[in-house]
């Protein structure tokens, strides 16, 4: 079976598009990087199918020369899949726009919970050999966009937050 | 001998059936609940005849009357029919939960009328997951539980439940998309999805394009199960979610995830190349899932942080491609499904009687509520895997295949895993203490222990104590499961019954073998 070279590269658009897509913060390109790497997806199944051939209908096509019906019903319920799972994105991308006028991924609790910790003990993530190269990695994270902050964590929200002011200055690595 | 054939697909019909109802009953919040639990209940029975029947071989089910390797089918053997069987009593427990929860509650948090037909789609999705025969029904069932629990852990729109859902939603989307392309690059190289016939297909495929195509299944569930690089996402998803959603979403969605590891590498990969990446897999989950547990404030995160955890202990014991391994892998996840619910359940109570779930708030919950310091410390102890009870049993099993296979890397992960044991043991005490025994700063405004929440919850429990009661039988009942997987003869034949082609219609309508 040799694959038909347009769609091959076609498909490797789409998924180099899409991946790209889905590395982006905000929800609405993500979303769209999320349907053109499931058109790429189904796109994979039908060349994986085979190559195209006569319609699948028994009496009117010699059999050997039929395309195989059988990737194309599958690729089918995996487009009315995408079709749904898009449709859910886009609702939840709306109502985070409603809510905090904006459609960013928000941080990781996780990340900030570490970015907090290393902005209260500078000792624990400073290495006295290293030299200061820039702002560090849990400078970054402090910076990212916080919106939830308050309320999410019920326990360590209250732990005191650092202000800007109390920042590690030489957090290096 | 009466053909139980009609039992195999009741798991998916019924609830997606009262789903339906349920959707068209959404005026009338009384009747939901009495259609949900009926039908869960039936599911229930309906496992549980399956469990004993199929214990005499598969019972395999024709949809629509298209033989196997063209037609879709539903297979039920000892394996799925165990599966099945623990996740409907934790479904129906979970269920009952819910309804004591949302009666007891104000309106507001009550349970909104889309939670019935969204939990039964669950339901319906997990069972479609467990039974189905070939690769692409396994595809369907995961999305009909994907999309069901992406409502779930959404439900309400608050801006935290979007902000975990997010992350939730994006990864398990891409889970899927990986997996589509896996079923692609297998129906492209062997021209088939079934299960069966891929078995036997597979191994006459060129070996670099068989590793090629294990990788990518792998890959897929990976995410699906949370095996270490690829968890990530799952201790910043549950923990926002309502006490129930995310008590039946650590105990199931995960599990789904592993069966379909266990499925495909017994059946479909039984030469077992990545055993020994496997095994590093198990070891870096292990320890990285538990050393995560311990560093948390937050009982929620850290029980997310132990599924993480325990999910390694079923990767080992799957890498280690032996009966022993994989009867004690198989024990496992029957018991980490009721435990890690049953937890969860019992943080949800927590929550309610000490108004939160932050170690460092909570505290003298011991002397206000002794039954709740029991119902938290059974599971947990079970969870750290203290003798006697299943946990032990379970880990026990895995040591011990461990120490049969008796390469360095098998007596490794034996050390690893009972580290990762004493670090359990560790996380849950700090958590026991904290909530329970420590003097609270300020005196929390003591809560109510409903009736209706607190016995789903010790039934659950219960259940976690039959399986060490019934560690006899039910070890004895895994082992046969494991020599079924081993010898995948049975399986195969039931599913094609004539050797390479199955009978009906579809044998002379599709022509020469695609």
């Amino acid at each position: 079976m040799t694959p038909n070279l347009v769609l091959v590269v076609t498909i490797g658009v789409l998924f180099t598009v899409g991946v790209y897509l889905l590395l982006e913060r905000s929800l609405s390109r993500v979303l769209i990087g999320v349907v053109l790497l499931g058109n790429g997806a189904n796109l994979l199944f039908l060349v994986a199918g085979g190559a195209a051939g006569r319609p699948p209908i028994v009496g009117l096509e010699p059999e050997g020369r039929m395309s195989d019906p059988l990737p194309q019903a599958m690729v089918l319920t995996a487009i009315v899949i995408t079709l749904g799972m898009t449709a859910f994105l886009l609702a939840m991308a709306y109502r985070s726009w409603q809510l905090h006028k904006h459609d960013e991924v928000q941080d990781d609790v996780e990340d900030r919970r570490i970015a907090r910790l290393a902005a209260r003990d500078e000792r624990a993530t400073t290495d006295d050999d290293t030299e200061d190269s820039g702002p560090s990695l849990d400078e970054e994270a402090e910076e990212a966009r916080d919106e939830t902050d308050e309320g999410v964590l019920p326990g360590s929200a209250s732990a005191a937050r650092p202000t800007r002011s109390e920042r590690p200055e030489g957090g290096a690595r | 001998m009466t053909d139980l054939t009609w039992l195999v697909p009741l798991p998916v019909v019924i609830p997606l059936s009262a789903a339906g109802l349920t959707l068209a009953l959404y005026r009338r919040p009384r009747l939901q609940p009495i259609v949900s639990v009926t039908a869960l209940s039936l599911v229930l029975v309906a496992s549980l005849t399956l469990l004993v029947v199929v214990d005499d071989g598969p019972l395999v089910v024709d949809v629509g009357d298209w033989a196997a390797p063209v037609g879709i089918d539903l297979v039920a053997d000892r394996l799925s029919a165990l599966m099945l069987t623990i996740s409907s009593a934790v479904t129906l427990c979970v269920l009952l939960y819910s309804l004591a929860q949302g009666r007891d509650d104000d309106e507001e948090s009550a349970p909104i009328s889309i939670f019935h037909p969204t939990f039964l789609v669950l339901a319906a999705g997990v069972g479609n997951a467990f039974l189905s025969g070939d690769l692409f029904n396994i595809y369907v069932g995961f999305e009909i539980l994907l999309a069901a629990s992406f409502v779930l852990i959404t439900l309400g729109g608050t801006p935290d439940r979007i902000r975990a859902g997010t992350i939730y939603v994006v990864v398990a989307l891409l889970s899927s998309v990986l997996f589509l392309v896996a079923i692609a690059a297998v129906y492209a190289a062997t021209g088939t999805v079934n299960l069966a016939q891929l078995a036997i297909r597979l191994p006459e495929i060129d070996p670099g394009v068989r590793l090629l195509l294990q990788v990518l299944l792998l890959l897929a569930f990976a995410v699906k199960a949370a095996v270490f690089p690829l968890s990530a996402w799952l201790p910043d998803s549950y923990p926002t979610a309502p006490a129930p959603v995310t008590a039946v979403f650590a105990g199931l969605l995960t599990k789904v995830g592993v069966y379909a590891i266990i499925r495909t590498q017994t059946l479909l990969f039984p030469e077992g190349r990545l055993d020994d990446v496997l095994m590093w897999l198990a070891l870096a989950t292990m320890v990285i899932g538990i050393l995560g547990a311990v560093a948390q404030d937050d009982i929620k995160r850290l029980l997310s942080f132990t599924l993480v955890s325990h999910i390694g202990y079923m990767v080992f014991g799957i890498a280690l491609s032996s009966d022993a391994g994989w009867t004690a892998a198989i024990y496992y996840v029957a018991h980490h499904i009721t435990v890690q619910t049953a937890l969860f359940l019992v943080v949800g109570l927590v929550e309610r009687v000490g108004g939160s779930t932050s170690l460092t708030r909570l505290g003298g919950l011991a002397k206000m509520t002794p039954l709740l310091a029991i119902l938290f410390f059974v599971p947990a102890m079970n969870l750290a895997g203290i003798p006697p009870l299943s946990g032990f049993l379970g880990k026990l099993g895995l040591l011990q295949a461990g120490v049969d296979q008796g390469t360095g890397l098998a007596y490794v992960l034996v050390v690893g895993s009972v580290v990762t044991s004493l670090l359990t043991l560790y996380a849950l005490i700090k958590a026991w203490n904290k909530a329970f025994w420590q003097t609270p700063e300020t005196a929390p405004r003591p809560g109510r222990l409903p009736f209706g929440m607190v016995a789903p919850t010790g039934a659950l429990i219960v259940v976690g104590l039959v399986l060490t009661f019934a560690g006899g039988p039910l070890y004895a009942y895994t082992e046969r499961a494991a020599i079924t997987l081993r010898e995948r003869t049975p399986y195969i034949e039931a599913v094609l019954p004539d050797g390479l082609r199955g009978e009906g219609e579809s044998a002379d309508a599709t022509g020469e073998d695609s």
